[in-house]
């Protein structure tokens, strides 16, 4: 039994901890409810609501007003072609490394990890030319290209990861029934990895809707720019701030992403130190 | 048996190539292989091309100048302070977040408690600490943007509110060369804490139950426990979060773009954002390639860090 003593212990660290790390997601909250008025007067007390707030008018401004809905479905439709994508090159590959090869997997394995060390910073250049000359520029495609480099060595790396927690002996026992590996690959081992494979959709998904560089540097086209460009290069212009806005903007595709980290955390530090750090 | 003496015949030749450990691995691994060698092996090596060329955003090929575009940028007092400031940013931010996430992992593991409050509660506190990890980088950046408003900064308000500066002369978080420099490492630990504190948790959840035990009977508990037992066992994946966590800030450019673009005077210049401003806004390919070469050596050498420790995760 854990005393109430070290319980206490417990919340008295992690609370503030917490208190501080969600503080600006909280101001993100209070902001974007609050009405031109109340946010603007020198006068008002900030972290309470004054006249005319709370109110969802930065909402509605938001969606109406702004080209909000569209950059999000921007995200989506990137980000659903990018971890397609990613799954047919990196279901086979993690398996492959995880099972199928020796001595030399191990250091191709570490290798592919190694590209995922290699920024978007140090290839944004190049890449950028590369983009125009195959006329991508301002066009979702070049995303679609380019985001493959970062998410498939790091789905590979979680895939290998899961693959190795899964028992040999399952696979085998498909195969003595007379199962083809392909076969088996299908009904055997997808089905029960499927947890591990949910988790790399999350986790590439968001590291897709977190890019910046790349999408700065290959669209400057208002319509075809994603959450992340969009609302700081559009919604910020001159003096004119629509803070209200701002604020719902950046706070709307936050709480699905953590609440999603959340749920599926166990599994993603089962991959991450299952792949190569074990 | 019969299944085996079935499905034998049926399949082709392909399938049966499938079959063989020795086809079957380079087969499911090449798309991947070829993918990022396209990807991040060719343009890597275009950038190693372009920085010894004079080209310009018209081309992608120019004259060869050797390494003069090295030795401009060196040449250059913006360069030197934004390689100075990436420095200081890396390793201040990462100083942060290794103490930090050190106390916060070793606390987050213990027990908080059956009872389904106690769960509930250990369950918003995680998900509070994930938030920052969770939202994309670049809005999370545009929230502190307004946290620190030059007139509406709630950090302002609170401290003229309990009178540590004047009303009449706040401090421009954004404005001044040391505030932007404080803000923006603020940002970047706050930002890496959770991932950080992950990777921790990660390592503290490996070290088996019976070292645990052992301790207990030979008499190791508290801080004895820590310092003996916890710490050496969590020093490995500790040095794997650091690697992560300096290669995310000495590479990031969205914090620094939105924050100050580099400002006040390019006081808060960093290698990657310089890079872009010199390549992409005024068009000159070959010099940015150079500036942002310039990360190269760092990031070899955290790979390298990163295999050694990562062998040694595994031998523990």
């Amino acid at each position: 039994m854990v005393s109430t003593r070290s319980k206490l212990a417990n919340y008295l660290v992690v609370g503030p901890f917490a208190i501080v790390l969600a503080f600006p997601f909280y101001w993100m909250l209070m902001t974007a409810l609050k009405s031109q008025g109340d946010l603007y007067s020198p006068q008002n007390v900030p972290f309470k609501f004054n006249a005319g707030s709370p109110t969802l008018d930065n909402v509605t401004f938001l969606f109406t007003d702004t080209q909000y809905l569209r950059w999000l479905g921007n995200t989506a439709l990137v980000g659903v072609v990018v971890v397609l994508f990613t799954l047919i090159v990196s279901l086979p590959a993690g398996y492959a490394l995880a099972r199928l090869s020796g001595r030399w997997g191990r250091s191709l394995g570490v290798g592919i990890f190694l590209t995922y060390l290699v920024p978007p910073t140090l290839l944004f250049l190049p890449l950028s030319r590369v983009i125009s000359e195959l006329g991508l520029q301002d066009r979702l495609g070049s995303l679609m290209l380019v985001y493959p480099s970062f998410t498939i060595p790091f789905s590979t790396w979680l895939l290998m990861g899961f693959f190795k927690t899964i028992p040999q002996e399952l696979e085998d026992a498909a195969m003595i029934d007379g199962a083809s590996r392909l076969r088996t690959l299908r009904s055997v081992v997808f089905p029960i990895s499927l947890p591990g494979i949910l988790t790399v959709v999350i986790f590439s998904f968001s590291l897709v809707a977190n890019e910046f560089v790349y999408a700065v540097s290959f669209i400057s086209h208002s319509s075809s720019k994603t959450i992340s460009t969009g609302i700081y290069t559009e919604l910020i212009r001159g003096d004119v701030f629509y803070w209200g806005a701002l604020m719902a903007a950046t706070l709307i595709p936050s709480i699905p992403l953590a609440l999603l980290y959340n749920a599926f955390l166990d599994r993603f530090i089962q991959g991450f130190t299952g792949g190569a750090f074990r | 048996m019969e299944a085996v003496a079935q499905a034998r015949p049926r399949g082709g030749r392909l399938r049966n190539a499938l079959e063989h450990r020795r086809f079957l691995a380079p087969a499911l691994i090449a798309p991947a292989v070829v993918f990022m060698a396209l990807l991040v092996g060719v343009p890597l090596g275009l950038a190693i091309y372009l920085s010894l060329t004079d080209a310009t955003a018209g081309s992608l090929t120019g004259h060869f100048v050797g390494l003069d575009n090295f030795t401009g940028a060196w040449d250059d007092p913006n360069f030197r302070r934004a390689l100075r400031n990436t420095v200081v940013f890396t390793l201040a931010s990462n100083a942060i977040v290794v103490l930090g996430a050190s106390v916060l992992a070793h606390f987050l593991v213990r027990d908080f408690g059956r009872h389904w409050l106690s769960r509930m509660a250990k369950w918003t506190l995680r998900f509070l600490i994930l938030l920052p990890w969770a939202a994309p980088v670049a809005l999370s950046t545009v929230g502190f943007l307004w946290i620190f408003d030059s007139l509406f900064s709630v950090v302002n308000w609170t401290l003229v509110h309990l009178h540590l500066v004047s009303r009449f002369n706040p401090p421009q978080w954004l404005g001044e060369p040391n505030k932007a420099m404080a803000a923006i490492i603020t940002v970047h630990a706050w930002r890496l804490l959770p991932f950080a504190t992950v990777i921790m948790i990660a390592g503290l959840a490996s070290i088996p139950t019976e070292v645990n035990d052992a301790a207990k009977v030979d008499g190791a508990v508290g801080l004895k426990k820590l310092w003996y037992v916890t710490l050496p066992l969590q020093l490995p994946i500790a040095t794997i979060a650091v690697l992560f966590g300096i290669i995310f800030t000495a590479t990031d450019m969205a914090v620094g773009y939105i924050l100050t673009r580099g400002g006040p005077f390019n006081s808060t210049q960093t290698l990657p954002l310089w890079a872009f401003q010199t390549g992409i806004q005024s068009g000159s390919l070959g010099p940015g390639a150079a500036i942002a070469l310039y990360l190269l050596p760092v990031l070899a050498a955290v790979s390298v860090l990163m295999l050694l420790f990562a062998r040694k995760v595994e031998v523990t």
